[in-house]
């Protein structure tokens, strides 16, 4: 479980955060929404622990994640950031194997090779495991680096926009797989994302943490918080949630 | 495969400190090879310390075009050599004890190298763009300092100053052979105790801190080796700024593999090998009618501007 308390962030006099306080329950697939500014990905980089609050403490399974060290750290959550940076000529599985990188410290054990097998496989990779990443497609690439999240066999994965850029056809193959992977079951996990497409949002995720100008306007299970009004009031424009051939979509009025 | 490689790469180096120790040798034999091995010991030292440092500093960076010659480090040492002829004179520089001077240039290289690497790395090492033109302007400030000074020199002094200027391998003194191999065996062994991090730090900050690097000690870490091999090797002979880019691309070139534990040797043994090919061929060839150095700038000068290019046009 997640447990967020009185957190306050502010960069360059900006106020991104304020007063922050929300509880997520484990095996949830969590999205995070808001409009541009809202301080989504700030929010989520803070649960990470790599930014420090001003104020206010984050705790992940019980543990203050700010009072941990790296390593500690890296075995309790994993976050895929915006931006991924990759090595020249990193191949698609070196990529994946570095999600192993907490378990072992540059000396993998026949265990680290099975965990990275088990991602790749998941992540329908062996066939790309020779490429470069950088000769990837957008969607092959994001593939790649949710399977390096995964590797990591951390209870909480944390993305930020992973869906960025990707056409429907990657994001519901990425969706799908993060759907499966969600639960309270031994071996699956509790995930954190920010998202932009609210359909999708409200398709795969079944709890919802609303924020707006840094402040949690709504955190909840997704189908007791999340309606109409709630969206138009989010993003300041008509929304409509309904249904589509029996699946929840988001639709600007 | 790329174990094979560096197989191979250690080979090709044997075969050239034997072409260099033998080739057109004529007696006094062992008077001639003596003063090989000694010619040699300094150019495999200079290579290996530029060639490791440079791929160490390039992963930090998380930019293949940059040395730590080019971010200053060469303008540092050309500063030195002018204050200290300048505060001792041309003949207190020259009677200066070449033990001291040095330990003296080395540590003082070093200390400053690990400010200027300190301030340039203060707020990460993901801001590339304010770091290069950091290290550019620093350089040119002590590039200007040091022109201003040389202009209060006599001629004579200006003429010391300009020869410990230019990096040579012809009159390196013997006593340093032995401290130079033990800071380069030092480093080399730090750096590959590294290595296994530097894997990570090459994904970038955010993601090395993700997968549980405390990057930040690790970037202070390698700046401290990166320090130590250039300062060693810049002291020993003097600068030759793009030798460390054009080891680390072929080394990246040849390898093809991402993990430090076999590019750092690679490219240390592929600095070694261009010095004592080059130097080889000069003395042998050429009849020393040019400086190696020279030519190792103008050809590293000439990649350095391919690989910017050859990026631009990405």
């Amino acid at each position: 479980m997640i447990e967020i308390s009185s957190l306050s962030m502010s960069r360059d006099d900006v106020q991104i955060l304020r007063d922050v306080s929300l509880s997520v329950p484990s095996g949830r697939l969590a999205a995070i929404i808001g409009p541009n500014g809202a301080g989504k990905s700030t929010l989520l980089h803070c649960m990470a622990g790599l930014l420090a609050p001003d104020s206010g403490q984050v705790r992940v399974n019980g543990q203050d994640i700010h009072a941990l060290r790296e390593q500690g750290r890296a075995l309790i959550l994993s976050l895929l950031t915006q931006s991924q940076g990759a090595v020249p000529r990193l191949s698609v599985r070196d990529l994946v194997a570095f999600g192993r990188w907490p378990h072992h410290r540059g000396r993998p054990t026949p265990t680290d090779h099975t965990a990275t097998a088990e991602a790749m496989a998941r992540f329908d990779l062996d066939a790309l495991a020779q490429r470069s990443v950088e000769s990837l497609s957008g969607g092959q690439r994001q593939r790649a680096f949710v399977a390096m999240a995964y590797a990591q066999s951390t209870p909480w994965m944390f993305l930020d926009e992973p869906l960025a850029a990707l056409d429907p056809k990657y994001v519901r193959d990425i969706m799908d797989r993060l759907r499966a992977m969600t639960g309270t079951d031994t071996g699956k996990r509790s995930i954190a994302l920010v998202l932009h497409d609210l359909s999708v949002a409200a398709r795969y995720a079944d709890f919802c943490i609303a924020m707006k100008a840094g402040r949690i306007i709504a955190a909840g299970p997704w189908r007791d918080i999340v309606t109409s009004a709630l969206l138009s009031e989010l993003y300041e424009t008509p929304l409509r949630l309904a249904e589509l051939d029996g699946a929840p979509v988001v639709v600007g009025l | 495969m790329a174990e094979r490689r560096l197989v191979a790469l250690s080979l090709g180096l044997l075969g050239l400190c034997a072409l260099f120790l033998f080739w057109n040798l004529r007696a006094p034999m062992g008077f001639i090879l003596g003063l090989r091995a000694e010619k040699l010991a300094a150019l495999v030292l200079v290579g290996a310390a530029t060639g490791a440092a440079t791929v160490i500093f390039q992963t930090i960076a998380a930019n293949r075009l940059l040395t730590p010659g080019i971010v200053g480090f060469d303008a540092l040492f050309v500063f030195t050599q002018t204050i200290l002829v300048l505060g001792l004179g041309g003949a207190g520089y020259v009677a200066l004890a070449d033990t001291a001077k040095f330990l003296v240039e080395a540590s003082l290289l070093m200390g400053a190298a690990m400010a200027l690497f300190g301030i340039l790395f203060r707020k990460g090492a993901e801001d590339i763009i304010r770091m290069i033109l950091t290290g550019v302007i620093l350089g040119v400030l002590l590039r200007g300092l040091a022109g201003f000074a040389q202009r209060l020199l006599d001629p004579s002094e200006f003429a010391v100053v300009q020869q410990a200027s230019i990096a040579s391998f012809n009159a390196v003194n013997p006593d340093l052979l032995g401290i130079a191999a033990l800071a380069l065996v030092c480093g080399l062994g730090a750096a590959l105790w590294l290595a296994p991090g530097l894997d990570v730090a090459a994904l970038g900050r955010v993601q090395a801190r993700v997968l549980g690097l405390n990057h930040d000690r690790l970037v202070f870490t390698a700046l401290g080796v990166v320090a130590a091999l250039v300062a060693v090797s810049t002291a020993l002979v003097g600068p030759v700024t793009f030798l460390g880019l054009l080891a680390a691309s072929f080394a990246h070139a040849l390898l093809r593999d991402h993990r430090h534990i076999v590019l750092i040797p690679a490219a240390a043994l592929m600095g070694a090998a261009i010095l004592v090919a080059g130097q080889a061929v000069f003395e042998r060839l050429l009849g020393l009618q040019s400086a190696l150095a020279v030519i190792v700038e103008f050809a590293g000068g000439l990649l350095f501007l391919a690989l910017v290019l050859k990026r631009r046009t990405r």
